[in-house]
């Protein structure tokens, strides 16, 4: 492969929002991650792709502080974040998660408690940032579900007696409730059929223009990538093979690896 | 006259790894560019010329040469440079114009074609006025502006398409054949729309199967046919 170098950004002056540099992540003799490093930029959306077991899930999980590495550094370019991210204590970690960061699991059972009310579960998210007013909950929780456009007259209901697209809405409305600066999806419409699959992309969509927030997206349909990200990363045996425009990976693919992905896309 | 892109030396190819080839698509491509003209390139099937277009938007990765674009805040090289200034670039000075559309799901036309334009900093409301001239400009049917395209005929698509495309003027607009198979007031549309932009200082390179849809524009052609590649001066116009 010729590894092409491109000239550090010469118009764009902001900061990466989120930094990760080498990053190595072991299980026995797995090496899941192998020195991934990363940088996203405010507002912009950062596709993974690659297939199972390439380490991208694991990935993500470090990002959402879930999964500490073995080595390497994680920094987020917000006022009063200081430091490698992977050196906080669990306190710190938590809170930063709470605050900043919102996540959406390809599994809803994951990251809802799927017998309390839905709502319940978007105020969580806001309790344990310090929220304690009754009314202040109920409100932001139902401003962040209507955002997702979830049926509002559903809102008391339990995941566990939703449908999956709901679900998702659900989740999504946790994962925003606090205007996270970053917001990660893994896999997040996979197991949906096609016309839920159309809403949650298009709400994705819509709260990414509307908001600004900065994304990390995981999937491997490479038409939910296309039409979410800027920019992709593709992984391949925990190492990064390749990342780029996102027209440019999908049209003009450099790695053998990417090329066989490409080829394979319906 | 301004220069807008100076193309030196440029070459691309494609690697085919699962073939273990690789392929040349063009090399040695030199070229100025300044505001205000409109450069056919011209070339039989095959010769590099959506390549070459595809090639300085960077969907297509160059592989060695200068692509030297002189934007409002500066000159870059659009064959290194980082991509999120790619990006950056994409969304008010470099334009790209192909004959298909890339519709969204649940996303409505009137809302597609203003989307240029309201990521570039224009007010909601304006945007969607906006987006109605155009798609009125273009022939599309005002039942359909609310709609989503995805189901619209190939000819409704395109024309969807052209208004997104031209609705933001820009430095730099590629055009990838964007009459074929448009009808007769949609082409005519969009030869008013060029010209416009084009005395607003736009400069153009496109690729057209009949270039005497568009001969009232041509300033200058290269071919890119391997071995007759020259550049020549044109007056008149020849079909």
């Amino acid at each position: 492969m010729t590894v092409v170098t491109l000239n550090a950004p010469q118009f764009v002056d902001t900061k990466p929002l989120l930094t990760v540099r080498n990053v190595c992540k072991s299980y026995g003799d797995v090496r899941a991650l192998r020195d991934v490093s990363a940088a996203v930029y405010p507002g912009e959306v950062l596709g993974i792709v690659g297939e199972s077991g390439s380490g991208k899930s694991t990935f993500l999980r470090c990002l959402n502080l879930e999964e500490v590495p073995d080595a390497g550094s994680y920094s987020l370019d917000l006022p009063d974040v200081q430091g490698n991210l992977f050196d906080l204590d669990r306190y710190a970690r938590r809170m930063l998660c709470a605050t900043q960061i919102g996540i959406v699991y390809q599994n809803p059972h994951l990251g809802l408690l799927m017998n309390h009310s839905s709502s319940g579960n978007v105020a969580e998210r806001l309790l344990v940032a310090g929220e304690r007013s009754f009314h202040v909950l109920r409100d932001k929780a139902r401003d962040a579900l209507d955002a997702s456009e979830f049926p509002l007259e559903r809102m008391d209901a339990p995941p566990i007696e939703l449908s999956g697209g709901m679900q998702q809405r659900v989740q999504l409305a946790k994962a925003i409730a606090l205007e996270p600066a970053l917001l990660l999806l893994d896999e997040p419409t996979t197991g949906l059929d096609v016309s839920v699959q159309a809403l949650v992309l298009d709400t994705l969509k819509r709260l990414q223009q509307e908001r600004q927030i900065t994304m990390v997206i995981v999937s491997h349909d490479l038409g939910v990538i296309q039409t979410l990200s800027d920019r992709v990363m593709v992984m391949r045996h925990g190492q990064v093979v390749e990342q780029g425009l996102v027209d440019q990976v999908f049209q003009d693919p450099q790695h053998s690896y990417t090329q066989q992905l490409v080829h394979a896309k319906l | 006259m301004t220069l807008v892109l100076d193309i030196r030396d440029l070459d691309k190819g494609f690697t085919m790894h699962h073939l273990g080839t690789k392929m040349a698509a063009f090399a040695g491509i030199s070229f100025q560019l300044h505001a205000g003209e409109f450069l056919l390139l011209k070339g039989r099937n095959g010769a590099g010329k959506s390549t070459l277009l595809r090639t300085l938007y960077r969907s297509y990765l160059p592989g060695s040469g200068e692509i030297l674009f002189h934007s409002s805040h500066g000159v870059i090289d659009l064959a290194r440079a980082a991509d999120v200034d790619v990006s950056f670039l994409r969304k008010t000075e470099v334009g790209f114009v192909t004959q298909f559309l890339t519709a969204r799901p649940r996303v409505s036309a009137e809302a597609l074609v203003a989307e240029p334009l309201r990521l570039s900093g224009v007010a909601a409301g304006e945007a969607l006025e906006e987006a109605r001239h155009w798609l009125d400009a273009f022939g599309v049917k005002r039942a359909l502006w609310a709609a989503y395209p995805t189901t619209f005929s190939g000819g409704e698509q395109q024309k969807v398409n052209l208004a997104r495309a031209l609705i933001l003027p820009q430095r730099l607009l590629l055009l990838d054949e964007p009459t074929a198979s448009l009808d007769a007031s949609a082409r005519a549309a969009l030869i008013v729309r060029l010209a416009e932009l084009k005395a607003k200082g736009t400069a153009m390179i496109g690729v057209f199967h009949h270039p005497g849809d568009v001969a009232q524009l041509i300033n200058r052609e290269i071919d890119l046919t391997p071995e007759t590649q020259s550049q020549e001066e044109r007056e008149d116009v020849v079909v």
